[in-house]
């Protein structure tokens, strides 16, 4: 059997496991994002934003609907792998994986896909909710399927990353909360940054996230705050600086080996 | 060929811990080989070496002739690991764990199902292949370990104190694998604490302590260097005193346990004759301490004096 087939059964076992993991108690990752979103659409979308008007042309309920379908996306990929990968450290299971003949990026691939399916899922079951409030009507299909696909693997690999060096179950909460959440939420979801001042316009500028959301409404609604092919540029960016970050701890067995 | 080739190996952890002090070890192919030491000895760590899970500070790992620098991936497909603690996620079914397994190496899913389902019948454990692996007992835990070791057919099998906490009937039918595993080829390293397991199953031996070999060599030439055994007699009728042996050294430890020092050379025919004269009637013996454990607490004492030493 050659080299190449063996690494493609390592990464689909690896693959199958992850996604059966969140499969399993879909109660608890797909159905929360679900909920919330429709919570989001109630609030923010029906009650306040009728008030709002339009943003940038559309109905806000509209405006907002990109953003939250990639809030969830980011949400969910990074909290499966890195609820996945540390609990593998925390109950020594990742030593299965190390003491086999699977590469590192093999091990990287398949932890990152689980992430990536858990995104696509919930991604898809937020747009399903979306669509009982408003009308999705998709700008351009490639680029909303490209945002959408290379946003879960980024943060799937910034899980990845979180996980490896958390030594603890707060470790893992640590960074969704004053990182993720705070990013999420100043990258314009809710809002556009040409609303904002130009001092904080800028500031704007060096949240990855506002990429993201922004290509991602561009991919939608057609409009955005940034150019869609810089935004898809710095996501390709942090994918490859994240990337090589990642299979250089575990080469170096940072967080799993003695 | 040589199934464990190491030279040199060595290992600091961060703090300074030294673990191994360049230990040179070669195993056999077919070999049934124990590695012995006590607690903190470098024992874990060399098998952890061995197995990828610790990365060494110096030294050269031959597994069947494969470097584990230059070929990790074909030292790792050699071998199949039965670590000391229960390493696998305790929330995924028996049969899934086994099955995942098979898929690191490797193995097509179809396969891997064939084969787990043999492992899993052989080891017993059928029954309970979607039971998620918490509910199962101490003893199936360790068996489902072997099954997980096992599955990908590792030429070199190595067991971090596999009998751990298991109780004396799971223990034995577990060397009847081990055995029947090795006759077919297999090679096993086994690090244990019982040393009758090591004594009855394994040809061949190193002692580790602090770090270094202390002992390489054949079980049976290892064996024969005991120049004294401790015997208890329980006798068919009670004495009040210990009997009159010249020769021996010989106590009561109740009226009818009589506990006798035997050298090498002396023999238990003399000892028995002895007791007959004077009408002492012999029910059964047995050896007081394990041969092996005898040897190797006097080899550790030993290393410490000799550490004790200016």
């Amino acid at each position: 059997m050659s080299r190449w087939r063996r690494y493609r059964i390592a990464f689909e076992t690896l693959l199958i496991k992850e996604v059966l993991r969140f499969v399993r108690i879909w109660i608890q990752t797909v159905l929360p994002a679900a909920i919330t979103t429709a919570l989001y659409f109630i609030i923010f979308g029906t009650l306040i934003g009728g008030r709002i008007g339009e943003m940038d042309g559309y109905p806000y309920i509209d405006f907002i609907v990109p953003g939250l379908i990639l809030m969830a996306v980011i949400t969910n990929s990074y909290s499966n792998v890195v609820s996945s990968f540390f609990s593998a450290k925390y109950q020594r299971h990742v030593e299965e994986l190390l003491i086999s003949p699977v590469p590192n990026w093999v091990i990287l691939a398949g932890y990152v896909g689980g992430g990536m399916a858990r995104g696509v899922v919930v991604g898809v079951a937020v747009t399903l909710v979306s669509l009982l409030f408003t009308e999705v009507r998709v700008h351009s299909y490639m680029l909303t399927l490209v945002v959408f696909v290379l946003t879960s693997v980024l943060f799937a690999l910034g899980g990845f990353i979180n996980a490896v060096y958390a030594n603890s179950f707060d470790d893992i909460s640590i960074v969704p909360t004053f990182v993720l959440t705070p990013l999420t939420y100043l990258g314009g979801v809710f809002y556009s940054i040409d609303m904002l001042p130009t001092l904080w316009q800028n500031v704007s500028l060096a949240n990855p996230v506002l990429y993201m959301i922004n290509a991602f409404r561009f991919g939608i609604l057609g409009v955005s705050d940034i150019d869609p092919r810089l935004a898809v540029l710095v996501i390709l960016l942090f994918i490859a600086g994240l990337t090589a970050f990642a299979l250089s701890l575990l080469s170096r067995g940072v967080g799993i080996k003695n | 060929m040589h199934a464990l080739k190491v030279t040199g190996l060595h290992k600091t952890y961060r703090g300074g811990h030294v673990a191994l002090r360049g230990i040179d070890l070669e195993v056999e192919e077919g070999d049934f080989f124990a590695l012995l030491g006590s607690n903190g000895a470098g024992k874990s760590t060399a098998i952890g070496i061995v197995s990828s899970l610790v990365t060494k500070s110096g030294g050269r790992v031959l597994v069947f002739g494969h470097d584990l620098d230059r070929e990790p991936e074909e030292v790792r497909r050699c071998i199949g690991l039965v670590p000391q603690e229960f390493n696998f996620n305790q929330w995924e079914p028996v049969e899934e764990i086994v099955i995942n397994q098979a898929g690191y190496y490797g193995i097509p899913r179809r396969e891997a199902r064939a084969r787990a389902e043999r492992m899993l019948r052989q080891l017993e454990l059928w029954d309970r292949r979607r039971t998620q692996a918490r509910e199962l007992s101490g003893g199936l835990k360790r068996r489902l370990m072997i099954a997980r070791a096992l599955v990908h057919e590792p030429r070199l099998l190595i067991l971090d104190e596999p009998t751990a906490g298991v109780d004396i009937e799971i223990r034995r039918s577990m060397w009847a694998f081990l055995q029947e595993l090795n006759r077919n080829g297999a090679t096993i390293i086994l690090t244990t604490h019982y040393l009758e397991e090591a004594e009855s199953l394994c040809r061949n031996i190193a002692i580790i302590n602090h770090g270094c070999i202390v002992e390489r060599s054949r079980m049976s030439e290892l064996l024969n260097r005991l120049h004294v055994e401790t015997f208890v007699l329980n006798l068919a009728a009670r004495l009040a005193a210990a009997p009159n042996l010249p020769g021996y050294e010989a106590r009561l430890l109740d009226p009818v346990t009589l506990e006798v020092r035997v050298n090498r050379d002396q023999g238990l025919n003399r000892l028995f004759e002895l007791l007959t004269e004077q009408d002492v009637e012999v029910v059964s013996l047995r050896n007081k301490q394990n041969r092996l454990e005898q040897i190797f607490i006097g080899m550790i004492d030993d290393a410490r004096e000799g550490a004790r030493a200016p």
